[in-house]
């Protein structure tokens, strides 16, 4: 009997596909955002405020994940940017290859912003590299101040908490500042927007961090637009 | 519940490596499954055991070695664990340090035999 060495990744054909799309967005100057949250929590909310007051002058597209049903996409095409649903029946989380496939049936490369609406689900999201730019969990007051605790894998991974539903904070029982620490002692270096898609509090500070995250990734991104 | 295409993702990747090593039975399989890597062990364990049954792989070994969460500080390099998600640094009180382990899902080794 004997031991061979392997040392390969489990997920080693989602990652080169992955890394594939990561130079192909880098190339083409996009800046792709992979949108995570449990189900409800306000993703696709999030994307219609998102699209309502999108800087004029800024081209984005959408691709929207569900399990089943085309709901999302038809609530995001009226804003008037190329959206394509995924449906996964039945898988728990987009891969990397659906979302290959996602994009050239979109059509639209041509973008300076990508959102990706991942499946509602904390969990297994986290574990496939879409070839985003970063990772944005999306957490509501009408769930627990300890989801981070909880799902530490997504936060971790996390460069931004999105807290959405702030309009229903005086009824419910979500701490906010406990919220806050809990995700930063999960990711000391996460950033933290409060949000309201009813209200629209906090969506101008949203769409400034993608601004930033834009100006950050064209600064070291030496490709120039064509 | 992603447990079951991770499981059959492996099992791609070990029928590869043994199709390259005509003449070997695999006996055993070594994983590294790291603490937030997202991925339940028990739950891989069941989903793996459930693809095999049945074929020529039924009674395969599985060794999954769960690797820590470990964090390196910028500032004084000191490497060490995070327990219960203590992430500041226990040399310098550093609070922003970075991950270097515990996110991985490898496959390690396969245990064979001559047939």
């Amino acid at each position: 009997m004997s031991r061979v060495s392997v040392k390969r990744k489990v997920l080693r054909e989602n990652d080169r596909i992955a890394e594939e799309l990561r130079a192909r967005f880098r190339a083409r100057n996009v800046l792709t955002l992979n949108l995570i949250s449990s189900p409800g929590a306000g993703k696709t909310s999030l994307l219609e405020q998102t699209l309502r007051r999108f800087p004029a002058g800024r081209k984005t597209a959408v691709l929207t994940g569900d399990i089943e049903t085309d709901n999302d996409a038809k609530r995001l095409e009226p804003f008037g940017f190329p959206v394509k649903q995924i449906t996964t029946g039945g898988s728990c989380h987009l891969d990397a290859q659906m979302v290959e496939r996602g994009l050239s049936s979109l059509g639209a490369e041509d973008v300076d912003v990508l959102f990706i609406e991942n499946i509602g689900n904390l969990v297994c999201p986290a574990s496939f590299d879409l070839g985003e730019a970063c990772k944005i969990v999306v957490l509501s007051v009408a769930e627990g101040d300890d989801k981070p605790l909880k799902y530490p894998a997504t936060f971790v991974r996390s460069a931004l908490v999105v807290i959405n539903k702030t309009d229903l904070l005086p009824y419910v029982s979500f701490d906010m500042s406990r919220a806050r620490d809990n995700a930063k002692r999960v990711h000391p270096g996460v950033d933290i927007i409060e949000v309201s898609c009813t209200t629209g509090q906090g969506i101008d500070e949203w769409l400034r961090w993608i601004e930033k995250r834009l100006a950050a990734a064209r600064k070291t991104a030496p490709a120039p637009k064509d | 519940m992603h447990e079951m295409g991770i499981a059959s993702s492996i099992l791609d990747t070990v029928l590869a490596e043994t199709a390259k090593r005509p003449g070997i039975r695999l006996l055993a399989l070594g994983l590294r499954i790291g603490e937030i890597s997202g991925v339940n062990p028990d739950s891989l364990e069941f989903c793996l055991h459930c693809l095999v049954k049945d074929t020529e792989l039924e009674g395969l070994g599985l060794e999954i070695e769960r690797t820590p969460r470990r964090h390196r500080c910028p500032k004084c390099n000191r490497e060490f664990d995070v327990v219960e998600y203590e992430v500041a640094c226990p040399e310098c009180g550093e609070f922003q340090t970075q991950l270097v382990s515990g996110d991985e899902m490898e496959i390690a080794y396969l245990e064979v035999e001559d047939a």
